[in-house]
């Protein structure tokens, strides 16, 4: 069969991945695609602003289409669809020939017939080029307007926000999101929007766009104001892409969309419509999931055909969509389910606000009082999901509903939906039409964490909406299967890095063996020797060769140095933000020359010394204290870097001091003992020289003062990090980073970095900037003042190591001869010594002398 | 003295290896890793790491695994037994063990043959 699928958007390339997946034999599909790119992520569009690139953003897995069968053209606009012959011919003149035909053309924003719509600066909020042209008059732009205060509209008010605009948002309707939203939850959405800095005008017409006083335009307002704005984009709602369906007679509503049956057919048998183009009972879905429900249908139509090449009417059907929705924007929560305007006949409703705290909720329910007909929240969704099952389910609604929606008295547990009440069949991830079933499916086959519920489901992966009742379902089902999750560090400890922890600070102890005897059992191993010696330092900060620790630090803090292959070690003085001056670097190098060691500059910005011996160590860094250095903790699971740029001080464009600062930090937090390796980097500007945004802690410096950025990082598996919040100023960064990495080394595993660590955080990063930045445990005060403990206690452990004679005699490679180790030994290279191989030291049995450089 | 006359080697006082922790020494020109576990117990195995290809071994973390108590090789963190030798992910990779005593005199003495 030759399918050819027009447009590949969010739902044609869903259509795509079906029936990929279902490996049909002699399928054989062309997919012509408009765009320069193939199918992305509209529905987080918006993060391209926040840094995600159009590669992260795109939605085809790597590969995807060098599969067989598959045959994708980029820029080939369909022009022209001829049924009688069975085809289609392109923009370019191309012909193609189609046994069955898909259209998933999308729609496009409808930009209200004003005189003066087109003028330059007047955009879009759609594409990629779209967001691009935006970002481009964005920057020369200081004011801002919205046109259409919808869920889009809004989400675009945000984005102009986040450039640094002044932004308005011009409504029509005398309330936003006048669709989902009530009066009562309009005005207090409004009141929550304006708190952004985002202005709200509703029941503004628009009625011309011209040239203007203060800024590129003057919008003029049918009641004879006006509003002066330098870009304008238009969010006024969609208009289906019908055009091919009207030029080819397949039937169009009267306001557009192609009409389709319960198959997403045509009235064509061999013309198919799907996503958002496609109009069913009347109505258009401008929402992703009815779109991915239409592309299920219509590959199981086609692979029925496929498979029994007879009609396929016991193939699955589409019978329309909910249109629950929940804002995705931050610091707003707004949700609206089902009939949220009470107007199916005789329901009721309830009602509550709390004009102080912000919030607005709303429920609907049936005549007999059993039912959930639907509702709206503002200012905090926490129910979203439950009223959103409890709706879809039509489970019974406790005898007294309001207590769903009224805020709890102390202690008291809300009348929750207990998960049980759920049916297998309950839709728990819409966006990916998954199920409690399919969920329980997974867990049981081995999936008990988020991220692998995840990856084995795809629920969770598009808006995330779900994650919280699917983490639910997830911990619920492994209980139920007797998997309670074995989260012990390891055989001599039955707590996890988090509960061990607890027990060091509650209970104050300072020694590997009083935890061991009070909590453990056995002798301890190199698992939790090494986590119990991080735990302890980054609660008291005790020098970690003492006595009691000494024998808990892995190799490469025993010996303050990094083990190489051959059992030789490197050295890594600290040069805070990658700053160092010209005798400092000199120091470095006449030491490197004195021992005979590698030099090489590393990816954190510093020099690392390679090849030096046990016994050499003191010595080194004897020297390099002498000459100002510090240890650079290259050996722990600690801080590392602080990369930065030269910012302010230098470049042209830098708008902040961004060595100054990396400097502070790295000085600030230099040997924090933490559960992995913290990296931080700071940037003078957007430019992001200092790649902050592929950090633990990244900070990016704005006109008025810092972004903070959390929670990324390079490696196995990269991750960019996450904005928490913008325009801070330094002291107020400070407090934050303090409070984020002592919240981290709280509730981190062991090995985790922060960006797994927050993937398996509950509640993700809109969490966690409620526990850094609205202190909602009520921690911050105590986060901040245990940072500063350990920051007061700090001590450059070598320079501790080189004066306490116990230490130094350690550094010895055999306790009874003052030999070397005869194993290690050494060829040159361009210029500069490595370990030999085996190879080589069979050859060449004598090393290479070691010289050593009387000053 | 009778210690000397069989060939066992001094290599340092008890005091010289801190508790839980190894130090390397040179046996006949072989190089030994010694243990102290807890305060009086010692075991003596080859330093050198056949899965690494380095002297290493007296520079692991010692603990226990089930009943064994054993050093993890610094470098690719393989386990081997104290009292055996044996690398317990990989038992081709076996280390020699040595024979070593706590003089009364508090010091340290390694036997002449590996077994
Ligand atoms: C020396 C250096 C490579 C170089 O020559 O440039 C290096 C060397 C090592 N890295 Fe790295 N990494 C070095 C920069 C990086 C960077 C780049 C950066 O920091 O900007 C990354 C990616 C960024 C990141 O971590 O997010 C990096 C990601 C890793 C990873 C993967 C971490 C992950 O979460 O996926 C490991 C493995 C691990 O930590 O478990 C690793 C582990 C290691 C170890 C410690 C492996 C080992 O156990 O032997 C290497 C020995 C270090 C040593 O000094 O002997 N190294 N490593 C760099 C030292 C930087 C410094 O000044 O301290
Ligand atoms: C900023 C933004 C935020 C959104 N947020 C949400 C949200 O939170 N939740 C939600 O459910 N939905 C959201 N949506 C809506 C969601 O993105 C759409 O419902 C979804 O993309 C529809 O998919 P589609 O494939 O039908 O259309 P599209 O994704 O628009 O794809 C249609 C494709 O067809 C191409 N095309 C059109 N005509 C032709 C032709 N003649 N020849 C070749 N190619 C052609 C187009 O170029 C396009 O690439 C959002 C949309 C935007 C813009
Ligand atoms: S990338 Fe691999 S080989 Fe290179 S330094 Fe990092 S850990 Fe070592
Ligand atoms: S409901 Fe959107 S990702 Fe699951």
């Amino acid at each position: 069969m030759k399918l050819v699928v027009i447009g590949n958007g969010m739902v044609g390339h869903k259509l795509l991945e079906e029936l990929m997946a279902a490996h049909h034999t002699g399928l054989e599909i062309t997919v012509l695609c408009e765009e320069p790119r193939v199918a992305y992520d509209r529905v987080h569009l918006s993060e391209f602003f926040t840094g995600k690139s159009a590669d992260e953003l795109s939605l085809a897995a790597p590969g995807f289409f060098a599969q067989p069968g598959l045959d994708l053209r980029l820029n080939a606009r369909a022009v022209r669809i001829d049924r009688a012959i069975k085809q289609i011919v392109t923009a370019d003149g191309e012909i193609i020939r189609y046994d069955k035909l898909v259209l998933a053309t999308g729609s496009t924003p409808f930009v209200p017939p004003i005189p003066g719509n087109d003028r330059p600066a007047c955009l879009v909020y759609r594409t990629i080029e779209d967001l691009q042209a935006m970002a481009e008059w964005g920057a020369r732009s200081r004011v801002g307007v919205v046109v259409g205060g919808g869920l889009l509209g809004l989400e675009c008010a945000k984005a102009l926000c986040d450039m640094g605009l002044k932004a308005h948002v011009v409504e029509f309707a005398p309330r936003l999101m006048a669709v989902q939203m009530d009066d009562g939850g309009g005005r207090m959405l409004q009141r929550k929007i304006e708190e952004l800095g985002v202005t709200v005008h509703t029941q503004k017409g628009t009625q011309a766009i011209i040239d203007g006083e203060t800024a590129r335009h003057r919008m003029q307002f049918a009641d004879g104001s006006y509003l002066e704005t330098d870009m304008i984009v238009f969010s006024a709602g969609i208009r289906p892409r019908d055009d091919l369906a009207r030029q080819s007679e397949l039937g169009v509503g009267e306001r557009g969309g192609i009409r389709i049956d319960n198959f997403c057919r045509t009235r064509d048998r061999d013309v198919y419509a799907i996503g958002e183009c496609a109009l069913w009972g009347g109505k258009i879905f401008g929402l992703v999931a009815p779109g991915y429900d239409m592309a299920r249908i219509v590959a199981a139509h086609l692979g029925a055909l496929i498979k029994r090449k007879r009609s396929a009417t016991n193939a699955p059907e589409f019978t329309g969509a909910d249109m629950s929705t929940k804002l995705k924007l931050m610091g707003v929560d707004v949700a609206s389910i089902g009939d949220a305007h009470g107007a199916t006949p005789g329901s009721r409703t309830y009602q509550f606000s709390d004009e102080r705290k912000q919030v607005y909720k709303k429920l609907v329910v049936s005549a007999d009082g059993k039912r959930l007909l639907g509702g709206v929240l503002v200012g905090d969704a926490t129910e979203y999901g439950t009223l959103l099952q409890m709706l879809l389910n039509g489970i019974e609604l406790p005898a007294a509903p309001e207590f769903l929606i009224l805020p709890s008295a102390d202690g008291q547990a809300k009348p929750g939906l207990g998960i049980d009440a759920l049916p297998a069949s309950a839709q728990i991830c819409s966006c990916n039409n998954v199920s409690k079933g399919q969920l329980c499916d997974a867990v049981s086959a081995g999936a008990m964490s988020i991220g692998a519920l995840k990856a084995a489901t795809k629920a969770g992966t598009s808006c995330g909406g779900c994650v919280p009742l699917a983490t639910q379902i997830m911990k619920a089902e492994m209980k139920r299967q007797g998997l309670a999750v074995n989260n012990h560090l390891c055989e001599h400890f039955a707590y996890s890095r988090q509960e061990l922890y607890h027990l060091v600070r509650v209970e104050r102890i300072r020694r590997f063996d009083e935890l061991l005897a009070r909590h453990g059992k056995g002798l301890g191993c190199d698992i939790c020797k090494p986590t119990i010696a991080s735990i302890l330092a980054s609660c008291w900060n005790e020098f970690v060769l003492q006595k009691e620790h000494a024998s808990l630090q892995d190799s490469n803090d025993y010996f303050l140095a990094n083990i190489q292959k051959d059992g030789s070690y490197s050295v890594v003085p600290r040069m805070p933000g990658g700053e160092v001056t010209p005798d400092g670097l000199i120091a470095v190098g006449q030491i490197a020359r004195k021992y005979g060691l590698y030099t090489k500059i590393t990816g954190g910005q510093r020099v690392d010394m390679f090849g030096a011996r046990l016994e050499q160590l003191p010595m080194i860094w004897e020297a390099l204290i002498a000459a100002g250095f510090e240890s650079g903790h290259a050996y722990g699971k600690s801080l590392r870097t602080v990369k930065s740029c030269v910012g302010s001080s230098w470049c042209r464009y830098g708008v902040q001091d961004a060595v100054g600062t990396a400097i502070n930090l790295e000085n600030r937090y230099k040997g924090l003992r933490s559960p992995h390796k913290l990296k931080f980097a700071v940037s003078g500007c957007t430019r992001e020289c200092a790649e902050a945004q592929g950090k633990d802690v990244g900070v990016i410096a704005t006109e008025k003062g810092w972004n903070l950025y959390v929670c990324g990082n390079g490696g196995m598996k990269p991750r960019h990090a996450e904005l928490l919040v913008g325009d801070l100023d330094t002291p107020t960064l400070i407090a934050y980073i303090d409070r984020f990495l002592m919240f981290y080394i709280r509730t981190a595993d062991r090995l985790q970095r922060t960006s797994v660590w927050r993937d398996n955080l509950e509640g993700g990063l809109d969490y966690l900037r409620d526990v850094i930045v609205h202190d909602t445990l009520g921690l911050a005060a105590e986060l901040e003042t245990e940072m500063q403990q350990v920051v007061n206690a700090y001590e450059c452990e070598w320079k501790k190591a080189v004066n306490d004679p116990p230490t130094r005699r350690r550094f010895q490679h055999f306790v009874n001869s003052n030999a070397g180790d005869d194993n290690v030994s050494f060829v040159s290279e361009r210029g500069q010594i490595r370990p030999a191989t085996a190879a080589e030291k069979r050859e060449r049995p004598r090393r290479i002398p070691i010289t050593v450089e009387t000053e | 003295m009778n210690d000397m006359m069989q060939g066992w080697t001094d290599i340092c006082a008890l005091d010289d290896i801190v508790p839980d922790t190894g130090v390397c020494a040179l046996v006949d020109g072989e190089q030994v890793a010694v243990f102290r576990v807890g305060e009086r117990e010692l075991y003596a195995i080859g330093n050198f790491d056949p899965n690494a290809h380095a002297a290493v071994l007296s520079r692991g973390l010692v603990g226990s695994l089930g009943e064994r108590t054993v050093v993890a090789s610094p470098i690719y963190k393989q386990h081997f037994d104290l009292c055996t030798g044996e690398c317990i992910e990989a038992p081709e990779h076996s280390v020699r063990v040595w024979s070593v005593r706590l003089g009364a005199d508090g010091r340290v003495r390694v036997g002449p043959t590996a077994r």
